[in-house]
């Protein structure tokens, strides 16, 4: 039980310094784009880990399917709203400032 | 008749897996709900072979197992480079030739890229993905067509 409890405990702790990461990506960042893909860490990690870390802390049960669903569910809505986010900034015009467009 | 036997079947464990009651009345309120939602998703029509691809889930399952390697190796990468004191970011636009017939694999693969961070799929144009990078780093595997050739072939093959 308590190997479980240092499991879970150092997959959020993980997953808290990822959201910290993104964020401070997000800020870092120059420019629209640029900063989707810091976003795109805490999508994809942090989210993953925090529920892998909550999935370890209740065991095999009805939850951890329950947290297997949601994650699966974000693996699809997530990338969605991120590109919906990408296409409208690339069609009202939305270009790298710095470097030439489209190599 | 094959796709509507198994989403019955898969709303049914769905609905078993987030009530977890075994009560006569939960119980028939999970199969009237799921027989609500066939009916619903026929008059929809949208019960065919790219709503609910029941002949690639296992070898999806094989695909999903890659994309998380790619998806952790471009993540530490990503990270590297949002810790680094002074950040290598060169943004561009790149424009890359899908091998994917068919337009489930296409949308399999453009989300696959948006889900891998250092890449975002911005429009899909035809058979053409304009994808936007991190830096030639992040989009050098999207220009070889690394995940497009790990998509299982028989996306395309119609149930």
């Amino acid at each position: 039980m308590m190997l479980a409890d240092v499991i879970s405990a150092g997959l959020l702790g993980v997953g808290a310094a990822m959201l910290v990461i993104g964020s401070l990506g997000i800020n870092r960042f120059p420019h629209f784009y640029s900063r989707l893909h810091a976003a795109g860490v805490v999508d994809t990690i942090a989210s993953g880990l925090f529920l892998a870390g909550l999935a370890v802390h209740f065991g095999p049960g009805l939850v951890t399917i329950k947290l297997l669903l949601i994650f699966i569910f974000l693996l699809f809505t997530s990338p969605t709203a991120c590109h919906a986010l990408a296409r409208a900034a690339y069609s009202s015009g939305l270009r790298e400032p710095e470097s030439e467009d489209e190599r | 008749m094959k796709h509507s036997i198994s989403l019955g079947l898969l709303l049914a464990i769905l609905w078993w897996c987030l009530s977890g009651y075994p009560k006569p009345l939960l119980l028939g309120l999970g199969a009237a709900s799921v027989v609500f939602t066939l009916w619903f998703a026929h008059r929809l029509d949208v019960v065919d072979h790219e709503s609910h691809p029941v002949h690639i889930s296992g070898a999806l399952l094989a695909y999903w197992g890659r994309l998380t390697v790619e998806i952790l190796r471009s993540s530490a990468q990503v990270i590297g480079t949002i810790l680094s004191p002074k950040p290598a970011i060169a943004p561009y636009f790149l424009r890359v030739k899908v091998g994917q017939p068919s337009d489930l694999g296409k949308v399999i693969l453009g989300n696959s890229i948006t889900l891998t961070p250092g890449t975002v799929t911005v429009l899909v144009n035809g058979d053409e993905l304009l994808v936007h990078a991190l830096s030639p780093v992040s989009g050098e595997g999207v220009s070889q067509g690394d995940l497009d050739r790990l998509i299982p072939a028989d996306c395309e093959r119609q149930a």
